[in-house]
């Protein structure tokens, strides 16, 4: 039973209580940014868990994993420009073209390893990013206003906020459980072998490619219905929605919260997106009992602090937070 | 000689215009254990590649069990019951001692494309790894991080995961590489015992326990085998006490 009490694992029951209970505090505190900034990182939760399937526990560090998210998203706002906002066909349709995607860019990428990987899944990003700006008819660069949230009959209102969050809370605690399972099963202990030593694994019997490649296309299908859930959050959809530093901030997330364990990218994405919104006030705040003068300015450089931040994580803490807080012992 | 186990035909493997494999003619009957030796450079490391199905030769046939393998790739011989340990060590460092091997069983347990239930809790993998672990004396070492493990005991590991394969065929390549005297008695007592149940193709420069341990000795200086035969006509072979013995008794003394 003591094994359960640890640190750690207060703080996951603590991340997941916060999240479970944030629209009522919100609600009854009546700030409704809140509500959406929550839904904003549970979503990215999302992508970061399904990047962490593939790097943390695959050893295959995609750098263009933002790609799926506008993949997901712009099937929703395309259908929607064009009349069909059904979710049935949104959704599915969705999570299919992005598997199909890292079907197609994982074969292709798998050949390599290392920097050469990172570089050229990063530049089918890319590719998908310039495909979204060129297509005039819906936005260009610009992007495209969603005006009405996927239908599922009378089943659900995701134009309901509080609904929509829970929806993706829902989303995010499915995916956990998804990709723990999966971590952990026959499946996952190939693709955690072929990261340890790819080599061996082949001499021992395994054909690496295709589980290493089923792996890449789960993660892809998942990060998929992470932009579906984007782009219904935002009503909006536009290139920038997969910018390469999206990924790049995807990477961080799952870096900082602990790439070792599942829930690790949710606890990175929870302390990432908040620290953006908390550290230009903190700035303000502390520079205020400092100097009487007008410090509002300072407030832009917030990234001043999360820089090092980050960086002594990636020195000191390689486990990430998750890592740091298993590391407690109690007593 | 149709029946051996392993029959290698002409192998050559030319690295630019090192000829590392040079013509070899090489067989390996079940319930034997053959033994190549050869300075540093004699190419048996190459050898090994080739037989394993890494390195792909320039011509030459690869037969195993009856069955040419020349183009098959590594996972698919390794079905056939071919299994190797490696000359560095090679294993998955952050695994546990019993998570390693249960890889090793899992690789021939059917396909993997299995995404739910808990692996490390499966007896079909469980027990077998366990066994293996104590048919090489780890069983204590079973939840020990391999990367936290003496290099004897990693070698040991080695050993029990080219076991669960059930391999008809084990190539070892150097299997006492870096182990002390004691260590190494162990390790070849172990190999007295295994090679009642399986055909070994061992590489080794521990002469004594070569010679300890081979039905057969194959000679390999510069790629080309300079001469094959029973240990004690290769001990009396003037070439190879040229070429080899005499060469390590001169460093030696």
């Amino acid at each position: 039973m003591n094994d359960l009490l640890t640190v750690r694992n207060i703080v996951v029951a603590a991340v997941a209580g916060v999240l479970l209970i944030l629209p009522i505090y919100a609600q009854a505190i009546g700030n409704l940014f809140l509500l959406s900034l929550f839904t904003r990182i549970v979503i990215l939760a999302i992508a970061a868990v399904s990047l962490n399937l593939i790097m943390g526990f695959g050893g295959m560090v995609s750098f263009g994993h933002a790609a799926y998210l506008g993949i997901g998203g712009y099937v929703v706002g395309i259908l929607a420009h064009e009349g069909v906002s059904s979710g049935f066909v949104q959704w599915p349709l969705a999570m299919v073209l992005s598997g199909l995607f890292a079907l197609v860019i994982g074969a292709l990428c798998l050949r390599t390893r290392g920097v050469y990987f990172i570089m050229i899944t990063l530049a089918f990003a890319q590719m998908v990013y310039y495909v979204a700006v060129a297509l005039d008819r819906y936005g260009g660069d610009d992007g495209l206003t969603i005006y009405r949230r996927s239908q599922f009959a009378d089943a659900i209102d995701l134009s309901n906020k509080t609904v929509f969050y829970y929806l993706c809370l829902g989303v995010l605690f499915a995916a956990v459980y998804l990709v723990w399972r999966i971590v952990n099963s026959r499946f996952g202990m190939v693709v955690q072998g072929a990261r340890s030593n790819d080599r061996r694994m082949r001499t021992i019997g395994f054909p690496t490619f295709r589980y290493r490649l089923a792996c890449f296309v789960i993660a892809g299908v998942l990060c998929g219905l992470a932009g579906v859930l984007l782009a219904n959050h935002t009503d909006f959809i536009s290139p920038a929605m997969m910018h390469w530093t999206r990924s790049g901030d995807l990477i961080v997330m799952a870096v900082l919260g602990g790439m070792g364990s599942v829930f690790g990218p949710v606890i990175g994405a929870v302390a990432l997106l908040v620290l953006e919104e908390a550290l230009p006030y903190l700035i303000e705040f502390v520079g205020g009992i400092f100097t009487s003068q007008d410090i509002t300015t300072a407030r832009e450089y917030w990234q001043l602090i999360l820089g090092p931040m980050l960086l002594l994580v990636v020195l000191f803490a390689r486990g990430g937070i998750d890592g740091l807080l298993a590391d407690i012992r109690r007593g | 000689m149709a029946d051996a186990l392993l029959r290698i035909e002409g192998l050559t493997k030319r690295f630019g215009g090192v000829v590392a494999s040079d013509d070899i003619v090489l067989d390996v009957n079940a319930g034997e254990l053959h033994a190549i030796i050869g300075p540093n450079g004699a190419g048996k490391t190459t050898l090994i590649g080739q037989i394993a199905g890494e390195i792909a030769p320039n011509s030459g046939r690869i037969h195993f069990a009856g069955r040419d393998i020349t183009a098959l790739p590594v996972h698919s011989r390794s079905m056939l019951g071919l299994a190797r340990s490696f000359q560095i060590t090679s294993l998955f460092r952050d695994f546990t001692a019993q998570e390693n091997v249960a890889l090793a069983v899992q690789a021939h347990a059917g396909h993997s494309f299995r995404f739910w239930r808990d692996a490390r809790s499966e007896a079909e993998l469980r027990e077998p790894a366990r066994a293996a672990l104590a048919r090489v004396g780890l069983q204590a070492r079973a939840d020990t991080i391999v990367g936290s493990m003496s290099h004897g005991e990693q070698r040991q590991l080695e050993l029990a995961m080219a076991l669960t394969a059930k391999p008809r065929l084990l190539l070892l390549d150097e299997p006492m590489a870096g182990l002390g005297p004691e260590e190494s008695g162990r390790m070849v007592d172990m190999l007295r015992e295994l090679k009642r149940e399986v055909a070994i193709l061992l590489i080794e420069h521990d002469m004594e326990a070569v010679f300890a341990l081979a039905d057969r000795i194959t000679v390999l200086v510069y790629g080309r085998v300079i001469a094959s035969g029973e240990p004690a006509a290769i001990r009396a072979n003037p070439d190879v006490r040229q070429a080899y013995l005499g060469e390590q008794e001169a460093t030696h003394a």
